[in-house]
């Protein structure tokens, strides 16, 4: 190797001078923006004072902190984006590490599964490990659920919360007006709720996109406000209580002489619900999971995935997109009311607070961060979301800053999903020798 | 008679308050193709800002009404203004050529992180501001029912007019209206013709984010409280006044919020207060329905 030329070192020289010229320039600038924002809303804090009169302190200290952040914050962006090069970089892996990170995306998801299964049985008596359990797999339910119809059927539902309240509700009320039980309420639940799914799915056929958003969320908002105000029925904000648990096929299990631990002639123990909760949703969650993939070989499913991938060709190759869509609205929201019902046996309470619009955007999020139809994906993000929940848990106020924060970075950085892709069942093995892109009007 | 006439005027404060958030949402629209989640929530960092910079002017000891409220309306313009520009720059712009479901996921975190800083940074608790700009007018008077028009309804109407005359002015005469409604029709042509289509985008945000200051300030002076959830419904019913206008079209957003506030007042008024965000979220299921264009706009032409 010959050493570069002086004039090539003086060059390299010079462009690293500018782009410390540049960094600290860009850095400076940010931070005057971030000062400007931050000035009224950090810098000068209101709160209501002993007579309801409205009184304000300031806080230079915390907006100082809060430039500096930014200022150092764009210099150390802006060094790794230079470290990085241009985002379209792609790093040469080595083959070995590429075989052998193909033979753990292969294991990871029986390895999983095991582990899951498992779970009860090393932490039986970690009723924290246990409850964070069912809760990260209610999420996989409903990622799954919601994946239908988003990462299938590419259909984005803002509202799928709904369906969720309806499954809840349904359980609910047929459980403590008719005492029905789990058992038989369980597909009821599911019935109703996919049939709100295509009372939905009707209205809003012709809708694409983001209007199709739009609606959803309004369906969403107009199930949570009915349930506030239509206080006869269910309680309205106080909700429903004293919602029955779930039995054993009849047996309840409960520290009585025809509970389960009697029959079996075992001690009694609370942890017993617990774990039976536990391969519950674990049993729900995986139906969810092999009805999907057992429809995306059907027909229908080939059509969720064609009508994702670009509506006007459906319809050009005769495929009734009415049905598709209602098919995969009421598929996604009858394993939603599935999941509700289990909910609502789970907490044995119910209020229209579990049913906000942040729970449908969680849901989103989970099915984009894993990929938007990818199932191992879905089912990973799941447990990264929520998990990340429990470790945020201290800083409660924080968490949905740190949520917002991070939808938005994933957007920019990763937009189709960290784990996993879209990519259709079926695909043509040769590319067409004119593609789409060239022949696109209007563009 | 009287009763109609009182929520006539009523929905039409509420009206114009929901046609300026309206018009962000549509500018937005037009030029991007996008819908601005986060715009709701401009809308109540506006009012966030115009409530603290009312504040510390009042301390200062000015007394003057009309002086604190031209210099809380420009405080809160600017700083709001800085809001959208910051928003656009961080959360839509990288995204502008990805797919199409990106910026909207995108504004949606954008949504959450306004509304839980505005959380953390001045509380959770509802905050009250006593009545600023007090009297009205007795318009007619009988039976012992009033019809009544106060002072602040008339600033809210008197100020959404003026705002939509610039507006309109700046849309319909200046370079940067044009520049707009060129990106509006095809970015790619704008730019070949010298339009700088990222400056342009960023000053849609701008235009749009002070118009939502104006909005988050007049609801302050109107009902005389701000939260940090008040974005949220306001937004999702702005979104529908702008799509009961047209989605795209400016006059259509204007008289989207109009109707969108009379039917919230007059339903409120003659059938039951709950049911009044249910009733304004199922006109936008029905207009989405029937009517997907709005009562203003263009039919959207699909190209393969």
């Amino acid at each position: 190797m010959t050493t570069p030329a002086p004039a090539a070192t003086a060059a390299v020289a010079a462009k690293r001078g500018l782009g410390a010229a540049f960094i600290f320039k860009k850095a400076l600038i940010s931070a005057l923006v971030a000062l400007v924002l931050f000035s009224l809303m950090i810098g000068v804090r209101t709160e209501a004072g002993p007579e309801g009169q409205l009184i304000y302190w300031t806080r230079f200290g915390d907006l100082g902190a809060m430039v500096a952040t930014v200022f150092f914050g764009s210099i150390a962006i802006e060094l790794l984006r230079q470290w990085w090069g241009p985002i379209e970089t792609v790093r040469v892996i080595p083959p070995r590490v590429t075989s052998s990170l193909a033979l753990a995306r292969r294991a990871i998801a029986p390895i999983l599964l095991i582990f899951t299964f498992l779970v009860p049985v090393i932490f039986y008596d970690q009723r924290y490990i246990l409850d964070l359990g069912i809760l990260v797999l209610t999420y996989v339910m409903l990622g799954w659920g919601l994946n239908v119809v988003v990462g299938l059927a590419g259909l984005l539902d803002l509202g799928y919360v709904a369906f969720y309240a309806v499954g809840a509700y349904s359980y609910a009320l047929l459980a403590t007006n008719f005492d029905l039980s789990f058992w038989v309420c369980l597909p009821l639940a599911g019935i109703l709720a996919a049939f709100w799914g295509v009372l939905l799915g009707f209205p809003v056929l012709r809708l694409r996109g983001d209007y199709l958003a739009i609606v959803t969320l309004a369906f969403g908002e107009i199930i949570r406000l009915v349930i506030i105000n239509w206080q006869s029925l269910t309680g309205g904000p106080n909700g429903i209580s004293g919602i029955p648990r779930p039995s054993l096929f009849g047996i309840p299990l409960s520290n009585t002489d025809d509970g389960l631990a009697a029959l079996l002639g075992i001690e009694y123990s609370p942890t017993h619900r617990i774990v039976f909760l536990f391969y519950l949703i674990l049993a729900l969650a995986l139906l969810t999971n092999w009805v999907t993939i057992r429809l995306r070989r059907l027909p229908i499913g080939r059509a969720w995935e064609a009508l994702r991938e670009d509506e006007v060709a459906c319809r050009a190759l005769g495929i009734n997109t009415t049905t598709t869509k209602l098919t995969a609205f009421a598929t996604g929201a009858m394993f939603g009311g599935f999941a509700g019902a289990f909910f609502a046996t789970r907490q044995g309470f119910i209020s229209p607070e579990s049913f906000t619009f942040q729970e449908s955007a969680l849901v989103l999020a989970i099915v984009v961060l894993g990929g938007m139809g990818s199932q191992l994906g879905v089912a990973l993000a799941a447990l990264a979301m929520i998990g990340g929940f429990e470790l945020f848990r201290g800083l409660d106020q924080y968490r949905m800053l740190v949520f917002g924060v991070a939808m938005v970075l994933l957007m920019i950085w990763r937009p189709r999903g960290l784990i996993g892709h879209r990519a259709p069942t079926v695909f043509l093995e040769h590319s067409q020798t004119i593609s789409s892109d060239l022949v696109k009007e209007g563009r | 008679m009287d009763y109609f006439a009182q929520q006539l005027i009523n929905g039409l404060v509420l009206g114009s308050i929901y046609g300026l958030i309206a018009i962000g949402y549509t500018m937005v629209y037009g030029i991007v193709g996008m819908i601005n989640f986060a715009h709701g929530d401009i809308f109540m960092i506006g009012g966030f800002i115009a409530l603290i910079s009312f504040l510390i002017l009042v301390s200062f000891g000015l007394t003057f009404v009309p002086v604190i409220l031209l210099i809380v309306l420009l405080v809160s313009m600017a700083i709001t203004a800085l809001y959208g520009w910051t928003v656009e720059r961080i959360a839509y712009r990288p995204l502008r050529h990805s797919f199409r479901l990106a910026p909207m996921l995108s504004a949606i975190g954008m949504s959450f992180v306004l509304m839980n800083y505005s959380q953390i940074a001045q509380g959770a608790r509802v905050k009250p501001v006593p009545p600023i700009i007090t009297g009205g007018y007795t318009l007619y008077e009988a039976d012992g029912f009033v019809v009544r028009l106060s002072n602040v309804q008339i600033v809210v109407v008197v100020t959404t007019i003026v705002l939509l005359a610039i507006f309109t002015w700046l849309v319909a005469k200046t370079r940067l209206g044009r520049d707009m409604r060129a990106c509006e029709q095809d970015q790619t042509m704008a730019a070949l013709l010298g339009v700088d289509v990222d400056r342009t985008i960023s000053m849609t945000f701008v235009i749009g984010a002070a118009l939502a200051a104006v909005a988050g300030m007049m609801y302050l002076l109107y009902y005389g409280l701000v939260d940090f959830f008040m974005g949220f419904v306001a937004g999702i019913k702005a979104f529908t006044a702008a799509v009961l206008g047209g989605i795209g079209s400016l006059p259509g957003a204007m008289l989207g919020g109009l109707l969108i506030g009379l039917i919230e007042t007059m339903w409120s008024a003659y059938f039951s207060v709950e049911y009044k965000d249910v009733a304004a979220f199922s006109i936008l299921i029905i207009v989405l329905i029937f009517l997907p264009t709005g009562l203003l706009g263009r039919p959207e032409v699909e190209k393969v």
